[in-house]
């Protein structure tokens, strides 16, 4: 245990009494020295050992799975592609269909709500008007409607509207598309109030002088300084729209052909659990885009992060 | 909701009665179960199967479509949609077929929100009574579903698709919950014999206990419904103590829950699941009954390591490829047999409902076929591996490819046989879906028979 010399314990302490250091160096001097890397690298690994088990077994043949742990292959590898191949053609609606449902419905649903809230948020940060903080204070407490809730109602809405069902216009993707839209709007407009309250007031002063109206500022000054914000929840809007299984199933229902990757997904265990070794391979093909989309989008992700506490 | 609902049906009985007087359907009588004809010329005229089936007399039905919505998923829905080509054939009608995991509570969801399916099968009955009552949205079977359950089904299964006194929803598939599962070739080695009787069924427990095998493996395990497997004990050993009539009386709350012959049906159970020589053959003890799951409390038993497992006919789905189910290869099942000769032979089973939600001429032809044998042998050949059966007596067992689904319709079609279907899903859901299950696990893991009875008695809704 006792590796370290005494001489360099007295050196250690002496240059710590040298540069007393304020507590954000500490933790950043902290975090990144020797020890805090190593505690940071056994972390990543404990938390990525599930993933890699997941992705070892979903190339496992299906007696190995259900019979030995995945980390067997190491005394004994054997791997096929059968999973994935099932998950890809198992069924009788091609996965492709599935696979571009998912984007069909995903991208509108993405789309809607951040353009709907970035231009509420300007208003309720930046226009006048009566009941102004009263509404902000409605649509905001919405967000505790428990979405279970309103599903019924919602879909006997749909019904009446003659937008739910087989002979629906838009093949039944507007139902979807609305309710995801409809959920996501409250938190939408919060966050992207407070992005936009976060904007200098006397930039938005500044060019009203210069003789800009809301339109312009709105597309001149507030979409160029919140493009991170929007991309942030955009990203955040993406995962949970890709990933939701209750609405699709509630207003997607009754038809296959505008049902979204995570219904075959739901499906693929069989009837009674018989084929759950290839949720493994489902799971990596439902993944790939999110990964994507995250990757790619990570520069965005952090920097609306700290959108909240960083000017402009 | 409620007077949209009325408002509904109205309308619904309004152009059900002017379509009746205009096209003079056939038949009538009743305001249910009325049939509507789409008038023309059926594409099926001049075929003797269609003609037989009676489906020309709905009219030329093509271009139009039958939503089906079902709990039936991949990869067991190949089969059931290759069986209605030929009911496109006759009808020119299309099947637009969706099978879902979470069928039962979106069902429930779609019919309240009013965007019901055309049909859909039912697994329950007690799901069955609830959509009828509470949603007023289910549309009486045609009679020609109901003729033909009449001729073709055991009295039991229609009184299923009952309620109130209306029949609504013909049965479909069906299965057989009263095997054993056990491993030809083990009992051929030991030179055991499938046992016919309750004590011999003991007997030959005891024996494989001397000989160093333990005879039973069961696991109860299944996420929410942790514990479902053992109301299937308590159920075929209610109706081997007691008898059918004594079931009812059970199923319906007409006797307490905590009867005597309750009572001495889960004594009978404990002697087997909780005796510690007994189980829980190649798993554990007796408490790893509760934590293994029920996929895989049989798998021992192709091992040599457990004697047998009573489990349903659907089981046969869990063995892994390639393991040959059949009288002479690696596991097979026999019926569990009887306690008293007084009962004749019970068969507790399971199967589905088919519910209509509307009543336009194409989704009562599809009622039609479905309740037919036409469709039942269609069905059958349409099964090539097996792991389908009907009770419907005009099933050709011949049809049936598996050794297993022709035993279990044998079984159905024995007319010594007294069906009954399987009592948890006929329960109220607070009892049957819930206590049921959990003081049963409870009592796997402990708790005396007596408390587990008392805690479900106090459990049924008043």
């Amino acid at each position: 245990m006792s590796t370290t010399t005494p001489v360099e314990d007295t050196v250690a302490a002496e240059e710590a009494t040298k540069h007393r250091k304020s507590a954000s160096t500490a933790a950043k001097e902290g975090l990144s020295s020797r020890w805090g890397s190593a505690a940071a690298l056994v972390i990543a690994v404990l938390w990525t050992v599930p993933t890699v088990g997941l992705l070892i077994s979903s190339f496992r043949p299906e007696a190995d799975v259900k019979t030995t742990g995945w980390w067997t292959v190491l005394s004994n590898p054997s791997f096929t592609l059968d999973s994935y191949r099932s998950v890809i053609t198992g069924s009788d609606v091609n996965l492709a269909t599935y696979f571009v449902n998912s984007i069909v419905i995903t991208v509108p649903s993405v789309v809607i709500p951040v353009t709907i809230a970035t231009m509420s948020a300007y208003a309720f940060a930046w226009m006048q008007f009566k009941g102004r903080d009263t509404l902000f204070v409605a649509i905001f407490a919405l967000q505790i409607v428990p979405i279970q809730v309103t599903m019924i109602p919602l879909l006997t809405l749909y019904v009446d509207w003659g937008l739910a069902g087989r002979q629906a216009p838009g093949g039944g993707f507007w139902t979807v598309w609305l309710s995801h839209s409809i959920f996501a709007l409250p938190l939408a407009i919060y966050l992207m109030h407070n992005f936009m309250r976060e904007i200098p007031g006397e930039l938005v002063e500044s060019a009203r002088i210069d003789g800009a109206g809301h339109v312009q500022i709105f597309t001149r000054i507030m979409l160029p300084l919140l493009k991170p914000s929007i991309a942030a929840f955009a990203i955040f809007q993406f995962l949970w729209v890709w990933n939701d299984l209750l609405v699709a199933l509630v207003f997607a229902g009754g038809n296959l052909q505008v049902s979204p990757l995570t219904v075959r997904l739901a499906e693929l265990a069989g009837q009674r659990g018989e084929d759950w070794h290839l949720l493994s391979a489902g799971a990596f093909v439902s993944l790939v885009v999110p990964v994507l989309v995250f990757v790619f989008g990570q520069r965005y992700f952090v920097r609306g992060m700290l959108a909240g506490s960083v000017k402009g | 909701m409620r007077r949209l609902t009325q408002r509904r049906r109205l309308a619904a009985a309004a152009v059900l009665t002017s379509t009746a007087m205009v096209l003079t359907a056939c038949g009538g009588g009743g305001d249910d179960g009325e049939t509507n004809t789409a008038g023309g010329t059926s594409p099926g005229e001049g075929n003797q199967v269609c003609e037989d089936l009676g489906l020309v007399e709905f009219g030329d039905l093509s271009d139009t479509e039958v939503s089906v919505y079902t709990s039936i998923i991949a990869p067991e829905d190949a089969a059931q949609k290759q069986s209605y080509e030929l009911f496109t054939e006759c009808t020119g009608a299309e099947i637009a077929y969706e099978g879902s995991s979470e069928f039962e509570a979106q069902l429930t969801v779609r019919v309240q929100g009013g965007n019901a399916p055309d049909i859909a099968y039912i697994p329950q009955p007690g799901l069955l009574r609830t959509l009828v009552e509470d949603s007023g949205q289910v549309v009486a079977a045609p009679e020609g579903a109901a003729a033909n359950v009449d001729e073709f089904f055991d009295p039991a299964w229609k009184e299923y698709g009952t309620v109130d006194g209306t029949f609504y929803a013909a049965p479909l598939g069906a299965n057989v919950k009263s095997f054993v599962w056990y491993s030809p070739k083990v009992f051929a080695d030991n030179g055991y014999e499938v046992p016919e009787t309750w004590d011999d069924m003991i007997a030959l427990s005891d024996q494989m206990v001397d000989d160093g095998i333990k005879p039973w493996c069961a696991g109860i395990e299944s996420g929410d419904a942790t514990g479902w497997p053992t109301t299937d004990w308590m159920e075929d050993l209610v109706l081997r103590v007691s008898g059918a009539d004594n079931y009812d009386d059970w199923v319906n709350h007409e006797i307490p829950f905590n009867d005597d012959t309750v009572l001495e049906a889960i004594g009978r159970v404990g002697d087997i699941l909780k005796n510690e020589d007994y189980v829980n053959g190649g798993i554990g003890d007796v408490k790893s009954i509760a934590t293994t799951a029920f996929q895989e409390g049989g798998l021992p038993v192709l091992d040599g390591d457990c004697g047998m497992h009573r489990q349903a006919s659907f089981y046969a789905a869990q063995w892994p490829e390639g393991t040959d189910v059949s009288e002479e290869g690696d596991v097979f099942a026999f019926y569990l047999p009887t306690i008293s000769e007084e009962f004749g032979q019970p068969v507790l089973g399971g199967g589905e409902f088919v519910a209509a939600f509307a009543d336009r001429p194409e989704v009562q032809a599809f009622q039609v076929y479905l309740s037919s044998d036409v469709w039942a042998n269609e069905k059958a050949k349409a099964t090539p591996n097996g792991g389908w059966v009907s009770a419907n007596t005009g099933l050709d067992i011949e049809n049936l490819t598996s050794p297993l689904d022709q035993l279990s319709a044998e079984i159905f079609q024995d007319p010594e046989a007294t069906f009954r279907f399987d009592g948890s899903d006929l329960m109220p859901g607070a009892v049957g879906a819930d206590a049921f299950w959990k003081q049963m696990t409870a009592w796997i893991t402990g708790q005396d028979d007596q408390t587990t009875l008392d805690n479900i008695e106090n459990a049924w809704p008043s």
